[in-house]
């Protein structure tokens, strides 16, 4: 089982770059001073409202890794516990909801629609990349243990640096592209049933980075596109209106040397994927196309 | 400090359509949104985007059903506006690679929904809103659009003339939710908020939890009035344990609603004879909660809606999306059981006060979206108008900041023209805490509790820069002070009160004691919002601020819609009050418009517009 930790190197940066620094020293020393105080007071007043939550029986056991780089006290990571009172279909978003609004409200973490739609709640839950939203304390073994993605850079307790997967989200040119409109300004490009449904899956990606934190490839290649970009282009290139000359050219940007050849086939990814999107599938599907587009030129 | 000609607030479907139409004009645009775009709430819309495509329809045949489906609260103007546009704006989504779901010609595919008198609801499977935010933030980036994503707008900068119609806004105030880093933002031609609706203000309600009211009690406390707050949509059938929406599709392809002993109620007990299932939102919500209110509700809750006899394949094809909802907050397989629905808190038909072309009376300032009052939905939203609403107004608001003429405004904005002034007999003095003029007597500071305009005492003198700058200061003083406070209450606690009063007393069914208790429960969160701390001292994400900032917001739209519920004596659309059952077209054919005021709401009406481009709308009593 894996835990990450975020590298000490990047510890140091952050707290480099503080805002607090701009401060004069007599006030930067007692928001310090104030901040210790208070880290101390929260520990009592959790573990207080913890055993009292612990004597009730209906609750679960949430174990979540903590770090902040900035408040004394919070910088080396490690792992709070919090005794949420169950109720039949909490989720894991529920039970982080309930200890943040109840025991401590510094614990941070991304989440919004809570139905599995805006993607911001991938979380390492029980050792998997899971929504906390859409996933329910039941099905979990107690104690639940709720960590940041792995193989991404954790800011604070639960949320991590998402900018590496945008980026490559944005490299294979997530946009539809084609060259021939219909001539009435109201006219649709036609598609079939069969293509629309073709793409269907993969037009389901949340961007939530399950899929490439679950990816062992991508933790060892950082240029490698990722399962989600490359889900990305299958979109647009087997979408039939987008014509041959730029699916030959979308082509040309997955099989790149960081591209779809990286694939090893380990279906975590798939595995992983809170839509369902048959991510590896999609991967080697592209791969055929690749060769074959290849091949006519040989 | 940073500079763009455009500062679009909101990533959502209307914050990136009027990213796209302003940079399309030639703008320098940026977005500053508190989510990264793909988060955002419109995501979650489902049904679809009403737009009339087909032969044997026509926008003049959807601008009819919208403004009956208002019931007569809406302004021609603005809804004549929305039905010419949409079928151009859908077909430009289209061209953009939307995946839209496709009949068997490869043209997209349109169904019925609420209130429609045609087929026109284009639509992706039960995941239409998914598909066309990311459709639309694929277009910003094809575009390069700047986006400042998760910074957090908590100001506007307003200049600070006694009249808000003279106001103009410069730009606004942001932070760095990654970083803490507070800056100024410099919009030299316009800031279009698109920051969605304030379902935050409800403890069940099908919104995000980032749908917190931002921009419309932003603009409000800078001098725009908040137009009809009290009309508020429940959907008719959201999941009860989490408020999760099930789409009107359901009902649309044919899905039927059972109360406990297995009667089809719609019909059985003749709320809505002519079209059951399908009638407005506002007539099944309200429905629904009678069977359960005569007992005859599943476990004094909800009822089922049942989509079995659809058909697996008519299902999976259509409504897939709602099988994998109702497993996994209900655990409930839609292609065996019924799934329990009941209403829940969806969306806000009121909001910033705008024109058809989506300015506010402050030069500067435009709103698009579900936070915007243009008003195209009155006093009940049709299914299916909310998507081409974020479209059609979100353009032009884009290309007016940008500095397209659209021709003047034909819809009247802030306390200009004809108006007549309200009054409601308050039990409390709704007030604001720390709001200008009661500072001296507090803390001598009102920074944290107001978040009101930045005001220079020199109105003349100042410049755009300057007042971005003294709205820096203020926010800066705002948040310093929250983080330096060591004790008092947290805004979770306040947050959740005032949630439970408002679902319990402003809900689908009002009566005047009830509203009443709720004003009584906002003055008293004001007063414990003086006492309010932000317990984490991190700079870094903190969401703790970012949370206590927006709980300062709720607490203004909460009064709002409350304040226009009670003042509002009248049964009009999704606002039923016990004591009045009548639609009262003689007194009521006015929009509630509640102006900031120092900090105690002033109400005011201005008439509706009924007059469209060719024709009177003429009122119709609604019969079912």
């Amino acid at each position: 089982m894996s835990t990450q930790l975020p590298d000490t190197e990047s510890e140091t940066e952050a707290v480099e770059t503080e805002p607090t620094e701009s401060l004069p020293p007599a006030q930067r020393a007692r928001m310090e001073k104030k901040a210790e105080a208070r880290a101390a007071r929260e520990r009592r007043e959790r573990e207080a409202a913890e055993e009292e939550a612990a004597a009730e029986e209906n609750t679960v056991h949430l174990k979540v890794f903590r770090y902040d780089p900035e408040v004394e006290g919070k910088q080396e990571p490690r792992f709070d516990d919090f005794h949420v009172p169950f109720e039949k279909g909490m989720t894991v978003l529920d039970a982080l909801i309930h200890a943040r609004d109840t025991f401590d409200s510094s614990l941070t973490f991304r989440h919004s629609c809570r139905q599995a739609i805006c993607g911001s709640d991938a979380f390492f839950i029980n050792g998997r990349q899971r929504l906390g939203c859409k996933t329910q304390l039941s099905d979990l073994e107690d104690p639940v243990r709720v960590e940041p993605l792995p193989h991404a850079e954790v800011r604070k307790d639960l949320v991590v640096d998402m900018e590496h997967f945008y980026d490559q989200m944005e490299a294979v040119e997530p946009f539809f592209q084609t060259n021939e409109l219909p001539d009435g300004e109201l006219d649709e490009q036609r598609q079939t049933p069969e293509n629309r449904e073709k793409v269907k899956m993969s037009t389901r990606c949340i961007w939530c980075g399950a899929c490439m934190s679950s990816c062992n490839i991508a933790a060892g290649d950082n240029e490698y596109l990722g399962p989600a970009a490359i889900n990305k282009a299958y979109r647009f290139a087997m979408d039939e209106r987008e014509g041959e000359d730029v699916k030959e050219h979308r082509l040309n940007v997955i099989e790149q040397e960081h591209g779809v050849w990286r694939c090893q086939t380990q279906f975590s990814c798939t595995e992983v994927c809170p839509k369902d999107i048959p991510l590896t599938e999609h991967i080697q599907e592209l791969k055929r196309e690749a060769v074959k587009s290849n091949l006519q030129f040989w | 400090m940073y500079e763009h000609d455009v500062i679009v607030v909101g990533a959502g479907g209307a914050g990136l359509r009027a990213a796209i139409a302003a940079q399309e004009e030639g703008a320098d645009v940026a977005i500053v949104s508190k989510l990264h775009p793909v988060r955002s709430h419109t995501g979650a819309a489902e049904g679809g985007i009403n737009a009339a495509l087909r032969e044997g329809d026509s926008w003049e045949d959807h601008a009819y059903d919208t403004m009956k489906g208002s019931d007569y609260l809406g302004d021609a103007p603005a809804i004549e506006t929305l039905c010419q546009d949409s079928p151009e704006e859908v077909i430009q989504l289209e061209h953009w690679g939307m995946a839209f779901s496709r009949d068997e010609d490869g043209r997209v595919s349109q169904r019925p929904f609420g209130g429609l008198s045609f087929p026109r609801t284009t639509y992706a499977g039960a995941e239409t809103g998914h598909q066309l935010l990311h459709t639309m933030y694929e277009q910003l980036v094809k575009r390069g659009v700047t986006v400042y994503d998760e910074w957090y707008v908590s100001n506007l900068a307003v200049t600070d003339e006694e009249d808000p119609t003279e106001r103009s806004c410069h730009g606004v105030v942001a932070y760095d939710i990654q970083s803490g880093e507070l800056s100024g933002f410099r919009a030299n031609d316009g800031v279009i908020l698109a920051t969605g609706g304030p379902g935050q203000v409800f403890d069940h309600t099908t919104n995000a939890v980032s749908n917190t009211g931002d921009g419309v009690a932003m603009a409000y406390r800078a001098g725009v009035p908040m137009e009809d707050m009290e009309f508020v949509q429940f959907h008719p059938t959201s999941l009860p344990s989490t408020g999760v929406l099930i789409s009107e599709g359901v009902r649309g392809e044919g899905g039927i609603l059972y109360n406990a002993e297995g009667e089809r109620f719609m019909f059985e007990y003749g709320y809505a004879s002519n079209d059951g299932e399908l009638a407005s939102r506002d007539v099944v919500a309200r429905a629904e909660l009678s069977e359960v209110n005569a007992g005859r509700g599943i476990e004094d809750e909800y009822v089922h809606l049942d989509m079995r006899h659809l058909g697996e394949e008519r299902i999976i094809d259509r409504l897939e999306n709602i099988l994998h909802l109702a497993e996994d907050f209900e655990g409930v397989d839609g292609l065996e059981e019924p799934m329990p629905v009941k209403p829940g808190q969806h969306y806000a038909m009121g909001g910033i006060e705008t024109d058809e072309n989506g300015e506010t009376c402050i030069s500067g300032l435009y709103a698009a979206g579900e936070c915007a009052c243009a008003s195209v939905h009155g006093s009940n939203r049709l299914g299916g108008n909310a998507l081409p609403e974020l479209i059609v107004f979100g353009k032009r608001a884009g290309q007016h900041a940008a500095g397209k003429d659209l021709g003047e405004a034909e819809i009247e904005t802030g306390q200009r023209g004809e108006y007549e002034l309200g009054e409601v007999d308050t039990p409390v003095e709704p007030g604001a805490v720390g709001g200008p003029g009661v500072e001296d007597e507090a803390t001598g500071d009102d920074a944290t509790a107001d978040g009101g305009v930045a005001t220079e005492s020199d109105a003349a003198a100042v410049g755009g820069d300057d007042v971005l700058e003294r709205a820096v200061e203020t926010e800066r003083e705002r948040v310093q002070e929250l983080l330096e406070k060591d004790e008092g209450i947290q805004h979770a606690e306040i947050r959740a009160d005032v949630q439970e009063s408002m679902t319990a007393n402003v809900n689908v069914f009002r009566e005047e004691a009830g509203l009443k208790q709720s004003l009584r429960d906002v003055r008293e969160a004001r007063e414990r919002y003086e006492d309010v701390f932000v317990k984490d001292p991190s700079r870094t994400f903190n969401t703790d601020l970012i949370q206590t900032i927006e709980t300062r917001n709720i607490l203004d739209l909460a009064e709002a819609i409350t304040l226009g519920a009670l003042a509002r004596e009248e049964f009009r659309g999704a606002h039923w009050r016990a004591e009045f059952q009548e639609r009262n077209d003689d007194e009521w054919l006015k929009h509630t418009l509640l102006s900031w005021n120092d900090g105690t709401p002033q109400l005011w009406y201005r008439p509706v517009i009924l007059e469209g481009e060719e024709k009177e709308y003429e009122p119709k009593i609604r019969s079912y």
